[in-house]
């Protein structure tokens, strides 16, 4: 089970009492009346959905019921860290960016393992 | 003149558990949700007679009433009787929000040496002496339903749930404490 950081109970906590709520860091327009089409698009609708290192918002829905940040590897899926909502984009540190990437290759694919078996 | 309805908890008249784990309803007891900024805490702890606790899982016991940690600014408090908590908040003078709770929430009592393992049966916490010792306190799951858990001594504690899930806890738990004795 992946446990994940809450920064508001300061624990780990089981990943069954968390939700995914989209990516972080997305500032809502000063002025949403006063923007084009293309852009309320941009701000509203397309989302990056980068491979690798993401922002995300997450919510401790069933513990304190908090939304926070993480940084996320998507490869992995491992979590790099987790901060409270309000603060800015924060630098992942090093050595869990390497600890990641070292995950990443010797992350177990499908097609490594059953789709050999196969 | 006219009938007064009777009013009956959920679970009434239930029991259940194994050799080594004790399921009970809890009495009833009065339960009010309270938000409050930080600053107009020390207003609600004095108006309330129970210090809010601002660690996170923890919770304290004063006068008849339990004061749990739910979240930053976030308390669920119960009182074990009859006692006005809606009216000892409005009195404090202070910013907040208390919702009356008493009858959305009913309580099961889990006791003996496989309490916690019973839980566990459907709870993702650990709650090993050291990570949840007594007097710790958690909003949670338990299987498919949101619950508060409250470690009210080493072998006992006291699951808050809302009255409509209160069977299925149940029925998980029963499941549990049989488990536990195995
Ligand atoms: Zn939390």
């Amino acid at each position: 089970m992946l446990l994940i950081h809450c920064p508001y109970c300061e624990e780990d906590r089981s990943e069954l009492e968390f939700r995914w709520a989209g990516e972080a860091h997305i500032a809502r327009p000063e002025n949403i009346a006063a923007i084009s089409d293309e852009e309320f698009a941009e701000f509203f609708f397309l989302r990056n959905n980068e491979k690798g290192l993401t922002y995300e918002r997450w919510r401790h829905i069933h513990g304190c019921g908090r939304f926070f940040n993480a940084a996320r590897d998507t490869v992995s899926d491992s979590f790099l860290m987790t901060y409270k909502a309000g603060l800015p984009k924060q630098p992942v540190p090093v050595a869990e960016r390497f600890a990641a990437i070292a995950e990443e290759t010797s992350v177990e694919t499908w097609e490594q393992t059953e789709g050999d078996a196969r | 003149m006219a009938e007064l309805a009777t009013r009956s908890l959920p679970l009434s008249g239930v029991h259940g558990g194994s050799a080594i784990v004790r399921l009970e309803p809890a009495a009833p007891a009065t339960r009010i949700s309270l938000r409050v900024r930080a600053e107009d805490v020390p207003a609600l702890s004095s108006a309330l007679g129970v210090d809010l606790p601002m660690k996170p899982k923890t919770s304290v016991y004063a006068n008849g009433r339990t004061a749990l940690w739910l979240g930053p600014d976030e308390w669920l408090v119960i009182d074990e009787g009859e006692s006005g908590l809606m009216t000892a908040a409005a009195n404090s003078g202070a910013l907040h929000s208390a919702t009356d709770v008493s009858h959305r929430n009913t309580a099961i009592l889990v006791s003996g040496a496989g309490a916690a393992s019973a839980i566990n049966g459907g709870c993702p916490q650990d709650l090993s002496l050291d990570a949840f010792p007594v007097g710790a306190c958690s909003r949670t799951l338990f299987g498919k339903v949101e619950v508060v858990l409250l470690r009210t001594a080493e072998d006992a504690f006291r699951m808050e749930v809302w009255r409509s899930f209160s069977d299925y806890a149940f029925g998980l738990l029963s499941e549990g404490a049989r488990d536990a004795a195995l």
